[in-house]
């Protein structure tokens, strides 16, 4: 056993990027969920955008293309979830699973003539001066785009939501839809355009994982990564900064046992891949003696007949 | 302009015909994936659904429909308690792999002794594995108001690394020559499931899935529980009032849930697979899901829906050997399956009306 193969600036800074993944799905879901849908498919979401962004990577040899690929397939596929929930009027909680279940095998079978390739890299951004800070430099200054963009994202929606009408409507439709309703808010069409926003989102955090942090192809690769994004915003109580703080947590927790795991401890592996999982399950009980800030019309089904 | 109107009752007629409309819709989606994938479409469904029962090997895979169908039918039915009552259960993967484990071990740690009551014990052991891997999102449901959805998936993914650190630890065979897995108990005859009738594929599992269908039967029909769980899925305000204890019904849903998969677990790893394997879960778990909701979360629904589901798994497996088609397309096939019966789930709850125009 080694421990001192273990470099703190190093491990910091791929604790960012093991975040990001993650991160991006979270933030998602806390926007769709404000808005008063539960939507369970973000594992689904997540591979279908890894696998869309992986092919479109290999084919055109631009990761940036292929994030694009990612969040377009991802919002495509959560179009599905709102068709049932919003207009069908199905139970939430079936439909998410069932999305689940049907993006597991769409990616497979879409994946099928990727196995086994490798895609174009995506370039880690140099930024002059703060790139070149001792141990800084390192661990913040020197990410790809992506792990930007997560943390921009988290901001806006943070934003957005405190700040504008947009976000003002959207809280509102999720805390009492048939008070919004009454009010001339279009719930339906608010809720399509938060779930497919999630979708996206859980798009690119999916193909994070095949593009930067894998990166190839394997079938399944997230692994549970979309529900630890589920559990992460109940973990935040539906706050957007604490959903970044949520995401750096349980980032820190997989960089953490799989350097414990090369360093050569004498844990059986199994034993440390299941940390992130049992930490999850940690977290939410601590965090669920609070459920007051949950959305008023979280999982409901709203039918405007009333 | 189409207008939903929501039904007083949910119609009886609709609750039994759109299982069937989903099914057929589903064939339909997925011809047209075959045929996207190349394949004849009308070759493919025939190969799914026609040849495993009437085929020119039917004889072969007719007792596969049991075999793939005892289990999927046992865990369904567990879990289409706890869905009646808003309690999702949805590791019921987790408690499979956790039943099969302690099954199995109980059984290997009499090796080589050969007595009538291992077999007995094992089950014993494999329903306890269950019980118990589902009694931790319970009990943290209870206490502390912990979301059970995501308790119990976490616990698949903890499970699956136990049973790689089992495979590869403890319960590897001695005499393996160093490959992971357990010993075969196909070849431990007091820990054998082996089949009650030879050639029927009807094995200690399936025999047990068939009392399972009785039993949830006779609960959910002739026993106060059993209206005390249709009670709080319909109208959870009027149960609370009329002093169903959720505790209780939590603790009683999960728990059987989980005893119930972990059965499946313990029956598969005693007959079909044989041995502890890190790639002994096939997903039973998960598809016993669309199982449940295909069967209309009814024991009889359920009982004719696992054999469905079975034949598309046993046809999926032909279709892939006779005309190529991936695995993978059979897994989207199921997917579909629960999509459409979602959405066609509606015509069982509103009434769809044509209006010209808004009324005031």
């Amino acid at each position: 056993m080694d421990f001192s193969s273990i470099s703190p600036a190093l491990l910091l800074a791929s604790l960012m990027v093991a975040a990001t993944p993650i991160l991006l799905a979270g933030i998602g879901e806390l926007v769709v969920e404000r808005a008063g849908v539960l939507n369970l498919g973000v594992e689904g979401m997540m591979i279908t955008g890894a696998i869309c962004g992986f092919a479109i990577t290999i084919n055109t040899g631009s990761p940036t293309l292929g994030f694009v690929a990612a969040a377009a397939g991802g919002a495509l596929l959560s179009l599905l979830f709102a068709l049932l929930t919003q207009f069908a009027l199905a139970n939430q909680v079936a439909s998410g699973l069932a999305l689940t279940l049907f993006g597991l095998g769409l990616s497979s079978l879409l994946g099928q003539d990727y196995v086994g390739l490798k895609p174009a890299q995506t370039p880690d951004l140099h930024i002059p001066l703060l790139s070149d800070l001792p141990f800084l430099g390192t661990v913040l200054f020197s990410h790809d785009f992506m792990v930007y963009f997560g943390l921009a994202l988290v901001a806006a929606v943070w934003a957005v939501l405190k700040y504008s009408r947009a976000g003002l409507i959207l809280r509102a439709v999720g805390e009492n839809h048939d008070a919004a309703h009454a009010l001339g808010y279009k719930v339906v069409r608010i809720r399509v355009l938060a779930i497919m926003f999630g979708g996206a989102c859980a798009g690119l955090g999916g193909a994070y994982i095949s593009l930067i942090r894998v990166p190839q192809w394997t079938e399944g690769m997230t692994a549970g990564a979309g529900w630890i994004a589920l559990a992460l915003v109940v973990f935040a109580s539906w706050k957007p900064w604490r959903v970044l703080l949520g995401a750096y947590l349980f980032g820190g927790v997989t960089v953490l046992q799989l350097n414990l795991q090369a360093a050569g401890l004498a844990i059986p592996v199994e034993y440390l891949s299941m940390s992130p999982y049992l930490i999850t399950i940690l977290v939410l009980v601590i965090m669920s003696a609070d459920r007051s800030r949950a959305p008023g019309s979280l999982g409901r089904i709203f039918h405007a007949s009333g | 302009m189409l207008k939903l109107e929501k039904r007083p009752q949910p119609s009886r007629v609709f609750a039994w015909l759109t299982p069937i409309f989903a099914v057929i819709a589903t064939m339909i989606a997925g011809g047209l994936l075959f045929a996207a994938l190349g394949k004849n479409p009308v070759e493919a469904i025939r190969t799914i659904f026609w040849d495993p029962l009437f085929g020119e090997f039917a004889f072969y895979y007719r007792p596969q429909l049991l075999v793939k169908g005892g289990p999927l039918i046992l865990i369904a039915i567990g879990l289409s308690l706890g869905f009646r009552a808003g309690i999702w259960n949805i590791g019921a993967e987790g408690q499979y792999i956790v039943g099969a484990i302690c099954g199995a071990a109980v059984g290997l740690a009499f090796y080589p002794l050969e007595a009538w009551y291992i077999f007995p014990l094992m089950i014993l052991g494999g329903a306890l594995g269950g019980l118990l891997w589902a009694m931790i999102p319970a009990l943290l449901k209870v206490k502390f108001g912990t979301n059970e959805i995501l308790v119990s998936l976490m616990l698949v993914y903890v499970a699956e690394n136990l049973l790689a650190a089992m495979a590869l630890g403890p319960l590897k065979n001695p005499e393996g020559h160093g490959f992971p897995g357990s010993r075969n108990l196909k070849d431990y005859p007091s820990a054998f499931n082996d089949e009650i009738i030879t050639g029927t594929g009807m094995h200690w599992g399936v025999l047990t899935a068939f009392l399972a269908v009785i039993f949830a039967y006779i609960l959910l029909n002739r026993h106060l529980l059993g209206f005390s769980i249709r009670l709080t899925g319909e109208a959870p305000r009027a149960a609370r009032f009329s002093g169903v204890n959720p505790t209780r019904l939590i603790l009683f849903c999960l728990g059987m849930s989980g005893l119930m998969a972990g059965l499946a677990g313990l029956f598969e790893v005693s007959g079909p697979s044989g041995q502890v394997s890190i790639d002994f879960n096939v997903g039973y778990g998960f598809t016993a899901i669309i199982v449940a909701f295909l069967g209309r979360l009814h024991p009889v629904g359920i009982l004719l829906a696992g054999l469905l589901m079975a034949l598309t798994y046993i046809g999926g497996e032909l279709a892939q050997g006779n005309l190529g088609l991936p695995s993978a397309a059979i897994q989207l096939f199921q997917g579909m399956l629960l999509f459409f019966l979602l959405a066609v789930d509606l015509l069982t709850n509103y009434r769809v009306r044509f209006a010209k125009s808004e009324a005031a």
